[in-house]
């Protein structure tokens, strides 16, 4: 359970820096090298996709899949379990938001299991039938949400591993149940706001 | 000087008067229960005149307003596993959402000094019982086996959910607890050993047993009572010296005759912080403030006093009026005495002020009965169901290290609403998951302090059972 909770401070960690390292470089003085939002958004999506795949790799796909030494389930707490990959990333995306607005990110599908993943932007949904559609593309926007302007980035999320297949083709709620690897099942979405 | 210039002058020097005495009254000191706006909800009312823990310094916004929300709420939440915690709104693609209905701010849906407003649903919920609809309005469509044409209105006061705290509630639990009998094999209260996990914890720091003639109080303090009662009790057999409490600081402290709760504060760190945050001490709690200093020095801050039966909404007997609430009402066991009475704090000490109907029936009620067999030896430690038991519980909180502590909280009101609150750190120590829903949701049976059955069946686990058993159809 340590080791576990030391790869979730490592995963938040290295989170936490890339975002500082960007947010340092979105406040440079004019005179130093400025990013386009793009540029942040594809940079960002880097660090979550890693983390992303290391952690149902390298501690779900392990564990609960291989040893069978520990469960993954939705209710973790309760279990004594991992939480879900899906989980996982959400927690991170609350923690940052809770941090800062300067971006915000989610994991959303047109086949989401929990209704609320579903897209609620036009943006969202063009963006994710887009990268569905285009596999290996990356899909950006710009749209307005409560009167403030955003860059928005959706980016597919691929299933890397046989956990992510499994369990979204299994579960109850799922309104999908031919998912293959490699398959796009949703897609990281990335806000930057724009002045 | 003309008559007019005098009747201006007049006007001038009563407006300057009157403003200067409502602001003063406002925000320093005097009596504000004229200024009350509309009748205070019940979880406020008794600090309902310490206008600046909730309203700062007068001139604030909603965001202060929110602050002082979450200074007594937030830690309250957390704990609850809160099912729609505000980081989850922060996400700009909720803007839509947030416009139906703001769930970045508490006030949205609890509005304060607005009684009218006031739902049946209580919890000083002040909007119409169906906002659920306003996020979730194709439930039906995404399970039609179970949601479709559901009336919004029931979703959270019917005992299915709550929009906060559905640590008893959710369909995995539901479903793993599904089919637990009415009583369970064994009855005994949860973490009944909490002693041994409050050590094991890092809890209460405990020394070594001290004798009589290890007192160190002056002899004009102490009598023989006094120490035989000192030495028979846990504090002395703790290691907690006279001087611990009566003189803590021994360089700077004159001998202290009646410690108050803040010396109970320095070892009972966590009951005294769970009893700052219910109904008993919250009169207590920092920054509850009758008057403010101001910068003149006109006053002084003064703290609001203990809280009092006759100060309460709910029937309090007339015998009890004028009690202050503090560590020793409850556990003192009379003057001349140094006994710290565990027992008296289950039962007795709540019966001698509460007078409801609730209270009233527990001497009649199937868990006194428990407890009189637990007393006589009939039944093990743990057997018998005091007031204590179920508004007091023996339960894990976190530190602010989120370390697990395990304490008896002494707030009251932690899991009393809604009262599906109850079920994991109370009910389920004898009791199915079913039969405790069900009687929960029966407001004569709670009434009648849980003499009989409950009228109601609710039915969300055979809704989760019939949405595991039939997933084909759920789509």
């Amino acid at each position: 359970m340590l080791n576990f909770k030391t790869s979730l401070k490592k995963t938040a960690l290295s989170i936490a820096t890339g975002s500082l390292m960007l947010g340092m470089a979105m406040s440079a003085p004019a005179t130093a090298k400025t990013f386009e939002p793009q540029q942040v958004t594809d940079m960002l999506h880097l660090v979550l996709e890693s983390d992303r795949t290391i952690y149902t790799k390298k501690v779900v796909k392990r564990l609960a899949n291989k040893h069978k030494v520990i469960k993954a389930t939705e209710s973790f707490e309760d279990d004594k379990s991992l939480p879900l990959p899906a989980q996982m990333f959400r927690f991170g995306a609350e923690a940052v938001a809770d941090k800062t607005d300067k971006f915000s990110y989610s994991l959303l599908s047109l086949w989401p299991i929990n209704k609320q993943n579903k897209p609620t932007t036009e943006l969202e949904k063009k963006g994710l039938e887009y990268i569905n559609a285009n596999k290996g593309k990356n899909f950006y926007g710009e749209e307005t949400l409560g009167g403030k302007k955003y860059f928005t980035a959706v980016y597919a999320d691929v299933a890397v591993a046989t956990p992510c297949v499994g369990c979204h083709n299994n579960h109850k709620d799922t309104p999908k149940k031919d998912f293959k690897m490699g398959d796009v099942m949703g897609g990281v979405v990335i806000r930057i706001p724009l002045k | 000087m003309s008559r007019n210039i005098l009747f201006w002058l007049l006007w001038l020097s009563g407006t300057v008067a009157i403003g200067g005495y409502l602001t003063t009254t406002m925000f320093y000191n005097g009596d504000r229960s004229s200024l009350l706006i509309g009748k205070t909800t019940s979880g406020h009312h008794q600090i309902e005149l310490s206008c600046n823990t909730c309203h700062g310094n007068g001139f604030t916004d909603g965001d202060t307003i929110q602050k002082a929300c979450l200074s007594c709420h937030e830690n309250e939440l957390k704990v609850s596993k809160d099912s729609h915690p505000i980081k989850k709104f922060r996400d700009p693609r909720n803007a839509a959402r947030l416009e139906q209905l703001n769930a970045m701010k508490c006030v949205t849906c609890h509005t304060e000094h607005k009684p009218e407003l006031i739902s049946s649903m209580g919890m000083g919920v002040t909007i119409p019982k169906d906002y659920c609809f306003k996020c979730h309005a194709d439930v039906g469509k995404d399970r039609p086996l179970t949601h479709k044409d559901l009336n919004f209105e029931g979703c959270a006061s019917s005992g299915c959910h709550n929009y906060h705290d559905n640590r008893a509630l959710y369909e995995n639990f539901l479903e793993k607890h599904a089919k637990q009998p009415e009583m369970k094999l064994t009855q005994l209260i949860n973490n009944l050993n909490y002693e041994k996990l409050s050590e094991e914890y890092g809890g209460l720091k405990r020394g070594n047993p001290l004798n009589r003639t290890e007192a160190n109080a002056p002899k004009e303090h102490i009598n023989q009572k006094l120490l035989d009662t000192w030495h028979d009790d846990a504090h002395a057999k703790n290691g907690v010296n006279c001087s611990s409490c009566h003189q803590p600081n021994k360089e700077k402290q004159a001998w202290i005759k009646k410690p108050g709760i803040a010396v109970c504060a320095t070892c009972h760190k966590e009951e005294n912080k769970s009893f700052l945050a219910g109904k008993h001490g919250m009169r207590l709690a920092p920054n509850m403030l009758q008057s403010k200093a101001d910068p003149f020095g006109l006053f002084k801050e003064k703290k609001l006093s203990p809280m009092r039966p006759e100060l309460a909404r709910l029937p309090m007997k007339q015998s009890a009026h004028g009690t202050e609430l503090t560590c020793n009402t409850c556990h003192s066991v009379g003057k001349n005495n140094h006994k710290f009475n565990i027992q008296k704090a289950k039962v007795q000490a709540c019966l001698s002020c509460h007078d409801d109907e609730h209270s009233k029936a527990y001497l009649t009620s199937p868990h006194h009965e428990l407890w009189q067999k637990e007393l006589k030896g009939e039944l093990p430690k743990g057997s018998g169901v005091t007031c204590a038991t179920c508004h007091m519980p023996r339960i894990a909180v976190e530190d602010e290290y989120e370390n697990e502590v395990f304490i008896i909280t002494h707030n009251q009101n932690d899991n009393l609403r809604p009262n599906e609150k109850m079920i994991r750190s109370v009910c389920s120590s004898c009791h199915g998951l079913q039969f405790s829903i069900d009687s929960l949701a029966d407001p004569n049976l709670i009434k009648k302090n849980f003499h009989g059955r409950s009228a109601f069946k609710i039915e969300s686990i055979d809704w989760v059972l019939k949405r595991s058993s039939k997933p084909e159809e759920n789509k």
